[in-house]
């Protein structure tokens, strides 16, 4: 039941958090100047929006989760279950950011996703 | 319509992210094994094995690969679609295995290939799409 929890929390905060770091940097917008400076002013009005600490939030949050996860069951177990996140990460960028996901997208997804299962259990 | 630009940079970024995010791992996880293992859970051994940890200059150089691909990453994600840049990036599952195999000669096993052909047809099928599908702010 603890493992089955935690792998959800895993999976649900991975992506959501990322999606959240997406929201945020569409919203300082589409970076075009990538001398040192500039970098450095877009990192700057990163850190100001809100979805952005929401993201890191989650993303620490997956961290520690799955750190418990991998102290009590092995790495080869704990990798390929969470590479679902691939796919529900596709859903909520959907959802929640309005991406089209065609039907050769869904398919990419779903290849890297079985693929990225099949590196770690093998 | 991408224009060339926007599809050089967005494939720079991705480079990036596939070599120095394993390389960032590898990097750690040397450094860590360097440092030793966590004696015992006690504040004194805790705070020894931060100390250690950070005066290792592998883990430095970890910390500062791991740095350099979430830059690449918060970067490429400022104008492509996160559907399409988080399936992409899993490319670098591809190639640890990969240059484990040509250069260190490790054995790769049959699941692990299959693996590895997913991975890579699946990327390809998510780079045929649009790398940007919803509307500039």
């Amino acid at each position: 039941m603890r493992t089955a929890l935690s792998f959800a929390v895993v999976i649900l905060a991975n992506a959501a958090g990322e999606i959240a770091i997406t929201r945020a940097m569409k919203q300082v917008g589409e970076v075009v100047n990538f001398t040192p400076l500039a970098l450095l002013r877009v990192l700057r009005s990163a850190i100001r929006i809100r979805w952005m600490w929401v993201g890191l939030f989650l993303m620490t949050l997956q961290l520690f989760f799955m750190l418990m996860l991998l102290s009590w069951e092995n790495v080869s177990f704990v990798i390929p279950a969470t590479a679902l996140s691939y796919v529900v990460g596709a859903l909520g960028a959907k959802f929640l950011l309005g991406e089209k996901v065609s039907g050769v997208r869904w398919i990419g997804v779903s290849l890297v996703s079985i693929g990225v299962a099949l590196v770690w259990i093998g | 319509m991408i224009s060339k630009t926007h599809a050089a940079k967005t494939y720079i970024m991705l480079v990036l992210i596939v070599f120095f995010a394993p390389i960032g791992d590898v990097l750690l996880s040397k450094g860590m094994k360097q440092v030793g293992e966590v004696p015992d859970w006690s504040v004194a051994a805790l705070i020894e094995i931060f100390i250690s940890a950070f005066t290792n200059s592998t883990i430095w150089l970890g910390i500062g690969s791991l740095l350099v691909f979430f830059v690449c990453y918060l970067l490429v994600l400022s104008w492509a679609d996160y559907s399409y840049a988080a399936p992409a990036s899993a490319m670098s599952y591809v190639v640890v295995p990969l240059l484990g195999y040509m250069l260190l000669g490790e054995a790769l096993t049959s699941i692990r290939w299959t693996g590895i052909i997913f991975i890579f047809l699946g990327v390809i099928l998510v780079n045929c799409t649009p790398h940007r599908t919803t509307r500039r702010s």
